[in-house]
């Protein structure tokens, strides 16, 4: 195999096992605070479920692309 | 686990693993990947009607992720997506209205699933002839010292008409390389994606990525991001319908969405290895997965139009 490529398969591999238990515990955290209180906006107030489902979706998503790179570039940034 | 708005007990890990292939697919080709994730969310255990509203929130979530590398990678054409969401939107809601209309007639089950099997097969078939002739094609050039990694198109006359209409306003793509082209061919091509995504459910990434390419002559890796960023917009609009009439599960596609995020992170980075036939090449067995996966819900009777 390459060089190279063995070198960023490892930084992907390092990253991807960081993320995994960032990502477990963040959503047992975001099941156990959050899973009640949306289950209850889902059936009382399906405005509000909507707002909030869009909104922690955006959220999430931009939070964990940040993430991502953030990881990325500490574990090279680390290595050299 | 058990997830108390839908109802249901499915392993998280399995979730994760399911978005993350997702996500590999959506961020290298550019789809929202509902023909795969809506099944197997569905073989989990979920109810059909919050498979469909789960999936297209989660396709918000992990385009949302694609498109910013795209962006980083200059791969959105931003000009043509604000143009594309008129299109996208109307087309959204006359698929939507069609299918109400196929309802009332009591065939929207079999109308649809023809519909499908004969458009992804369609373009499956199209697909993979044009983009092997485009690869054979860049392969003798690239032996004359051309660049390998040029797009190249062997089916283009489609896309020359489209943007030879003569119908103004007219603009400019630089993004994507094109001098002139007229507002009506993004609107119609951009409407037709929509009609779908409404019509067929998902973000339509698998009918509006090749007609970027083949109608109006986008370079395949613009298409792909800037059809995610329209797919953020479609599915964005059909989740919060489909949120308002209580179907979709937000933990569910949260959960989903962690392995997703990785997944569109590196299918997006993995555009800048292919060059623009091979990505088409390897889109091309996806839409047939789809029509196989219809045909098979049509046989069994399980379909949620």
């Amino acid at each position: 195999m390459d060089a190279s490529i063995k070198k960023v398969a490892r930084y992907f591999l390092i990253e991807l096992g960081i993320y995994a238990v960032l990502a477990v515990i963040y959503f047992l955290a975001v099941l156990q605070f959050l899973g009640s209180w949306l289950n209850w906006l889902f059936h009382e107030q399906r405005t509000y479920y909507v707002v909030a489902s869009v909104l922690i979706m955006v959220g999430q998503a931009v939070g964990l692309e940040r993430l991502l790179t953030a990881l990325s570039y500490l574990i090279r940034r680390g290595k050299k | 686990m058990f997830f108390p708005i839908s109802g249901v007990h499915i392993n998280p890990v399995l979730l994760g693993l399911l978005g993350l292939v997702i996500g590999i697919l959506g961020g290298f080709f550019g789809v929202g990947g509902s023909f795969l994730s809506g099944p197997s969310l569905f073989s989990l255990g979920m109810p059909y009607h919050f498979v469909v509203g789960t999936d297209l929130i989660h396709i918000v979530g992990k385009s949302i992720v694609a498109a910013r590398q795209h962006r980083i990678l200059g791969n959105i054409d931003l000009k043509l997506a604000m143009v594309m969401m008129i299109g996208t939107l109307v087309g959204s809601e006359t698929g939507v209205d069609a299918i109400e209309a196929l309802k009332h007639s009591g065939e929207v089950n079999l109308v649809v699933g023809v519909t499908a099997i004969v458009v992804f097969t369609g373009i499956s078939f199209f697909g993979g002839w044009e983009s092997w002739q485009a690869l054979r094609k860049s392969r003798a050039s690239s032996d004359k010292g051309d660049d390998p990694k040029k797009d190249v198109l062997v089916f283009d006359r489609l896309a020359k008409a489209f943007q030879g209409l003569p119908l103004a306003p007219r603009i400019s793509l630089r993004q994507s390389g094109i001098a002139r082209v007229s507002i009506w061919s993004i609107v119609l091509v951009s409407f037709v994606g929509g009609f779908f995504s409404g019509f067929l459910g998902g973000g339509a990434g698998y009918i509006r990525m090749p007609a970027m390419v083949y109608l109006l002559g986008i370079p395949t890796h613009i298409a792909v991001g800037t059809d995610l960023f329209e797919i953020i917009i479609s599915a964005g609009y059909g989740a919060i319908r489909h949120a308002m009439n209580g179907n979709v599960d937000i933990l569910v596609a949260l959960v989903m969405h962690t392995g997703a995020a990785v997944g569109a992170q590196i299918g997006a980075k993995l555009t800048q290895y292919f060059s623009g036939p091979w990505i088409r090449l390897a889109f091309a067995p996806l839409p047939l997965i789809g029509a196989i996966m219809v045909a098979a819900a049509l046989i069994s009777g399980h379909h949620g139009g």
